[in-house]
């Protein structure tokens, strides 16, 4: 009896930890370990990871296994450069097999797409190496292809990070070219260029430990690529600084291989892999997520977490709200500090526990003449009992608290998605009406959510924290555009200007 | 027939055995280490050396010249280069995991060698430590940091599973209040200003500059000793430390003289 309950207990918890599994960053199969850059070739997304293969996606959110990667080796990088894709690799090194000798290579290919008849890799040779006893461990190589000239980093926690310098057009080391030590404490590095600074990225802490990984991701920055790099409180990272750029949170493990995911428009992104993601036993996987920028220095941003918001301009502050009628709320006094009118009775206000309130003595000013009560927000139902049926307009007013202006955004299961992100619906909270695109670049609400694409919404994080909104679809267009507040009250679904504050949103908690 | 089912009957014991026999090792291996770079397997030769094709006979140079002559100030970022470093004393740790406080604080506090926590060694004083002769090195390190591990390799000792145990004098012109011990070690370690505990750094670690930074100290007037130990699993052993003062400015006016 006992081991029947103790099975129905297990079964219970089992399930209850089933459905409260957190919905997961990315879809499909992400699953790889040491991931290279994201990169696009022949419409799709690839990455690459330790060991050889990697993973495609037709969006950047689902992804499979079926990228083709030959040479074996870890933590390959790859990155385009002209016709060419060009991908590093490390074969050797790394404490494997006992030693630190390690070679890092180079090949190159027209596309990554391995059904293509461009697809062929071509080998360059051995661009970086160590001898098993110098004090670097030449696995882990990065591109940075910036003014000009193709920068690789390579290394491990076994002695220093390194910098070469390869010829963009073939990818062999630049004749004579010497590596300059730049880092210690940290392997995974990835160079970034921006604003005249040059960027080293790289991985402290331990890997390969699941949940006990203690993998983050740091950075410093030079104005030369050579460096010396060093981070906000000016710690060389020669020396073992790095400011934070992202850690373990909520479910994820062990950050570590950053990638940078440019996709334009003041839209960037990176990829990294999480050691364990404990939604998925503890697997490494891969995620995409939001890079912002805060005073120079990339700021590692989360993915949009699905809740119930106030949608606001970064124009004008206003919120976004169907456009009806305002219900005023009733407390039976009015302004100042002027007794109830005689024609203001109790009997607008807010049921409470069943019965009508008794009416509050005075206006809203000057100290209370009764008991000071907390009084209900406007409910859906006072609110929404003016609202037209069918389709309704939105716009953008002063934030009011009001049902018509509080937004429930949920990522939407097997609807496809974006790089890093699925895409959401926008409904008010509390009913079904879906905010969508309709004909000609204007922005309506439906009576509810159909699923179609003009009601699926990507919502992109820009670098200083704000949002771009854009649709999945509009009807009768192929543009990309993004919902703009083309005034200060007035919305449409416009070309993205990523220079304006007029297509930018944040999203506040009501 | 029946020598072939006794045969038959024997082999398949002998298979019975051999296979129970080595179920009972992997069951009794240590498992797989964790928390390394690259893909978590240790170097073949744990604890060792590390091993190259290329093996060429190993020196101190260019990591430690011999401390000799007057006594050495700071480096320009007031780093104290200038140790008295005992050979590694073996401790075998496959994995730089169990490193947390604890098990660190039983690790150094086990007694090694007679008088480890006041002794102020000389070049060339030997102990001897489980069977093992260790001699006391007295070196100035060429940069910032000690690199305990080409301390190790360039005299061809053990470099992993290791307990790294150093001592300094350091002379101060006039006694210091309210200075920091700023510490950094790969891996774990902890140090004793005077005989009294001043910084701890538990859990893997790599070197950082000013990663740990003590509570307010003294530095009396004349020597003051610092004594620490470092210990490391598979990973390149080192530290460097400073003393800072009150708004994070190194202190450069010490000297650290030759023993003798």
């Amino acid at each position: 009896m006992k081991s029947k309950f103790l099975v129905v207990v297990a079964l219970t918890m089992l399930f209850i930890c089933a459905c409260g599994t957190a919905f997961a960053q990315l879809g499909g199969d992400p699953y790889i370990h040491d991931p290279s850059t994201v990169i696009q070739s022949d419409g799709k997304y690839y990455v690459f990871g330790t060991g050889g293969g990697g993973l495609i996606s037709d969006d950047g959110y689902t992804w499979h296994s079926g990228a083709v990667r030959p040479g074996g080796g870890v933590a390959p990088d790859v990155i385009k450069i002209g016709d060419r894709y060009y991908v590093a690799y490390a074969v050797g090194g790394g404490g494997m097999s006992g030693g630190h000798a390690s070679n890092v290579k180079v090949m190159w290919t027209k596309t990554l797409n391995p059904k293509s008849p461009d697809f062929e890799f071509h080998d360059v040779g051995v661009v970086a190496s160590s001898d098993g006893v110098e004090d670097c461990d030449a696995i882990d190589p990065a591109f940075l292809y910036a003014k000009g000239h193709l920068w690789l980093s390579y290394g491990t926690y076994f002695g220093f990070i390194r910098i070469v310098e390869l010829d963009p057009k073939s990818g062999k080391r630049v004749l004579g070219n010497k590596p300059v030590n730049v880092a210690i404490d940290m392997e995974a590095t990835d160079l970034l260029y921006r604003e005249g600074w040059y960027y080293l990225l790289g991985t402290h802490g331990t890997c390969c430990d699941g949940p006990n990984s203690t993998y983050n991701i740091r950075v410093g920055r030079s104005k030369n690529p050579l460096g010396p790099y060093v981070d906000n409180m000016g710690i060389p990272l020669l020396k073992g600084g790095g400011k934070l750029v992202v850690a373990a949170s909520g479910r994820h493990y062990g950050t570590g291989h950053f990638g940078l995911l440019d996709l334009d428009d003041g839209v960037q992104k990176f990829s990294m892999h999480y050691e364990a993601d404990m939604d998925r036993s503890a697997r490494s996987v891969l995620d995409i997520r939001p890079l912002l920028w805060k005073d120079g220095w990339p700021v590692g941003g989360d993915n949009f977490e699905e809740g119930v918001y106030e949608i606001q301009s970064e124009r004008s502050g206003g919120a976004l709200e169907l456009a009806v009628d305002f219900v005023r709320i009733d407390t039976g006094r009015r302004g100042g500090f002027g007794a109830p009118m005689p024609s203001q009775t109790h009997q607008n206000l807010p049921v409470q526990n069943g019965q009508n309130p008794a009416p509050p003595a005075g206006g809203f000013w000057g100290s209370p003449a009764g008991p000071v009560t907390p009084l209900p927000n406007q409910t859906l139902d006072q609110d929404s009992a003016v609202w037209p049926q069918g389709s309704i307009g939105v716009d953008l007013n002063d934030y009011m608290v009001r049902p018509h202006q509080i937004w429930k955004i949920a990522p939407v299961p097997d609807a496809g998605g974006y790089p890093g992100s699925p895409y959401f619906k926008i409904t008010i909270a509390g009913t079904d009406r879906a905010l969508a695109a309709s004909v000609d670049g204007e922005v309506v609400t439906a009576p509810s959510f159909t699923g179609a694409p003009e009601q699926l919404w990507r919502i992109d994080e820009l670098t200083d924290g704000t949002y771009r909104i854009m649709p999945k679809h509009m009807p009768g267009s192929d543009d990309q555009v993004a919902l703009t507040a083309i005034g200060a009250s007035s919305l449409a679904l416009i070309r993205f200007d990523h220079n304006s504050d007029k297509a930018r949103w944040n999203f506040r908690r009501p | 027939m029946h020598t072939f089912c006794k045969s038959l009957t024997l082999g398949i014991s002998i298979l019975i055995v051999l296979s129970v026999a080595v179920l009972s090792f992997a069951q009794s291996a240590p498992p797989t280490p964790a928390g390394l770079p690259g893909d978590g397997r240790l170097p073949a030769s744990v604890p060792g050396s590390v091993t190259s094709k290329n093996d060429v006979p190993r020196s101190l140079a260019p990591y430690f010249t011999p401390a000799i002559g007057a006594p050495k100030p700071t480096d320009p970022d007031g780093f104290i280069q200038r140790w008295m470093l005992l050979e590694p004393i073996v401790k075998q740790n496959r994995s730089n995991t169990p490193f947390v406080g604890t098990y660190v604080r039983k690790a150094f506090t086990a007694e090694y060698f007679p008088d480890q926590f006041t002794v102020v060694p000389r070049d060339g004083d030997k102990v001897t430590v489980n069977n093992q002769e260790l001699k006391w090195h007295a070196l100035d390190s060429a940069a910032f940091d000690v690199k305990l591990f080409r301390f190790a390799y360039g005299l061809n000792k053990p470099t992993y599973g290791v307990i790294f145990w150093a001592v300094a004098v350091v002379d101060s012109p006039h006694e210091m209040k309210n200075v920091r011990m700023a510490v950094g070690s790969n891996s774990a370690s902890m140090w004793w200003l005077n005989g009294n505990e001043a910084a701890n750094l538990f859990d893997d670690r790599r070197m950082v500059m000013d990663d740990v930074v003590s509570n307010r100290l003294t530095l009396q007037k004349g020597k003051n000793t610092i004594r620490g130990a470092v210990i490391n699993g598979p990973g390149l052993s080192d530290f460097c430390i400073r003393f800072i003062d009150e708004d994070g400015n190194p202190i450069k006016d010490l000297t650290v003289a030759v023993q003798k």
